[in-house]
């Protein structure tokens, strides 16, 4: 027995270490949610709250089924993939009732240029200009057609340039 | 754009891993460093650096609580911090680390710590009145047993936990330059010498900060500096910083003679913005004037005055040096663009969670983490501590 009095406090220190991890362990059992590791390294009930959310995005279809006239501009242009919400923003209330939200109207002095800014990073052969030099504080849509961009050597305009919606 | 020379890609502009991960990693290779110089009495049994033993684990322990406070006030939620413990991803290292650290400090440190004070804390429970005396005894654990076999018993116990902390101390100081060798990405850090370097470093600036303060505790208890112990502890510094510094010159050589794609782009680098920090200050200041003045120590006979001065220069100079290192490979690493074709700049904040005046703070604190230790837990016990041990 004595020699077990001279190894006791090595076993409190154990205990004390043990009893550190059962209540890591409790704490752990409460904290972590009971969905996390389901699908993966994540809170698997999170999908469902996320699929949830209200939809935001209406999505192409939604507005070719009004502004026609605008898709089939667009349809002819540079920006014909480019989706309509990519620059007007999420518009889902507009396109379940067009009276309950009217999109703001784009500055295209500070629209375009986010992709139309010059930067070596871009490929060559994408359109980009120097803001400042090209414009000088003109809008865009005064030479060029957000929805069909590109100039008409005939005009010097694109098509139905100055009517940017 | 202010501060870019030729071109950066947009993500590479601003600096994410700011002076603060800079600290850590030099925070956790100074609890490296001195838990190896206790490991060197310990394990090793060089008696001359016994003075320093006690000090250099309590100095592990104060550093290794400072340690993830960088990160901490790095994150952009700390708050979740916990949440790495709670569901650990195995393929993460950054995670599986946190159980390094815990493992480091509870069942190292911490454990080592205990077992050779218990005597001490046994006797002080005993000695002293009100507040200590229920704190020394919650430290006792209940058990007042300092029976000549229960302290033998603890030594030997002492020396495999010493044993199992060794690798345990190069897995945690490892584990930084895992994270930096690691990254394929960035051939400023991706390279397999990188953990190795790492540690040695660590090793190298652990021992200078254990010999400062022995110095500088010694000099305010008014006591003697033993000459022995910090000739000896000067002695194994100078060797480990030889192979640390030789492990990094063969890096570089390394990367002069493969010349790689990035070699034209990090050579620019270091020629420009990181001339001052590593060439003058890493390279020329921190380490080849120490080394000099050490190999003096060793090979001429010179006076305890101008040794111990030597020393204290040496010592401060190796942790200037090591520092330098640390930032430069994490502030050198995101300097330079991946398309090897531009360069940013880092700037430094002063009082934002991230800023200078933080960094500041964190690198004293630990100063203050020892001095309550030291207070706790004194490396050299009071006379009467002996005496009644004496009479046991």
């Amino acid at each position: 027995m004595s020699g077990f009095k001279d190894v006791q406090h090595l076993f409190r220190f154990a205990g004390l270490f043990v009893a550190v991890i059962l209540a890591f362990l409790v704490v752990r059992s409460y904290v972590v949610p009971k969905s996390f590791g389901e699908y993966g390294h994540y809170r698997g009930a999170a999908i469902g709250e996320i699929a949830a959310h209200p939809i935001k995005f209406a999505g192409h279809q939604a507005c070719a089924s009004c502004h026609t006239d605008i898709v089939e501009t667009k349809a002819k242009g540079a920006h014909a993939h480019v989706n309509c919400e990519a620059c007007h923003g999420p518009l889902a209330t507009h396109a379940s009732d067009p009276s309950a939200m009217t999109p703001v109207k784009l500055d295209t002095l500070v629209l375009c240029v986010r992709c139309h800014a010059a930067s070596a990073a871009k490929p060559k052969g994408f359109p980009q200009v120097n803001p400042a030099e090209h414009m000088g504080g003109v809008p865009c849509q005064s030479c060029h057609n957000p929805h069909s961009p590109e100039i008409r050597p005939d005009t010097g305009k694109s098509l139905a340039a100055g009517g940017a919606r | 754009m202010s501060g870019v020379e030729g071109y950066m890609y947009p993500n590479e502009v601003t600096l994410y891993w700011s002076v603060l991960i800079v600290l850590y990693p030099y925070i956790t290779g100074l609890v490296a460093g001195a838990f190896i110089l206790a490991s060197l009495e310990r394990v090793f049994r060089v008696d001359a650096v016994k003075p320093t033993y006690r000090l250099a684990l309590l100095t592990a322990l104060a550093f290794l609580l400072d340690a993830p406070l960088p990160l901490q006030l790095h994150l952009g939620h700390p708050e979740r911090s916990y949440e790495m413990y709670f569901t650990p991803h195995a393929t993460s290292a950054m995670a599986m680390f946190g159980y390094v650290y815990l493992w480091y400090l509870m069942a190292v440190l911490v454990f080592e710590i205990w077992l050779d004070y218990r005597r001490d804390i046994v006797l002080m429970s005993q000695q002293r009145k009100g507040l200590m005396r229920v704190v020394y005894k919650m430290m006792t654990l209940g058990s007042n047993n300092i029976s000549e076999r229960s302290l033998h018993i603890d030594e030997k116990v002492g020396w495999i936990v010493t044993l199992i902390g060794i690798p345990s101390a190069f897995l945690l100081h490892g584990y930084v330059g895992f994270i930096f060798g690691s990254l394929k990405s960035n051939p400023w850090w991706s390279s397999p010498l990188m953990p190795v370097v790492f540690i040695f470093s660590a090793m190298a600036s652990g021992i200078a900060a254990v010999m400062l303060i022995y110095m500088a505790v010694t000099k305010l208890r008014k006591e003697k500096i033993d000459m022995r112990c910090v000739d000896a502890v000067a002695m194994y510094m100078f060797y480990i910083f030889i192979l640390d510094f030789s492990l990094e010159m063969l890096d570089l050589v390394h990367r002069i003679y493969e010349a790689d794609e990035s070699f034209r782009s990090l050579d620019f680098m270091v020629h420009t913005k990181l001339y001052f920090s590593q060439i003058v200050l890493q390279i020329l200041i921190g380490t080849l004037i120490p080394l000099i003045l050490l190999f003096l120590t060793q090979v001429a006979t010179i006076g305890e005055r101008a040794r111990k001065r030597i020393y204290v220069v040496c010592s401060s100079l190796i942790l200037i040096s090591v520092l330098a290192m640390r930032w430069n490979v994490v502030i050198g690493g995101q300097l330079f663009s991946k398309s090897f074709l531009g360069y940013t700049t880092y700037k430094m904040a002063l009082v934002t969670r991230e800023g200078l005046l933080v960094a500041i703070g964190l690198t004293i604190l630990p100063l203050f983490f020892l001095w309550v230790l030291l207070k706790l837990l004194p490396p050299w016990p009071k006379k009467e501590l002996q005496e009644s041990a004496a009479g046991d």
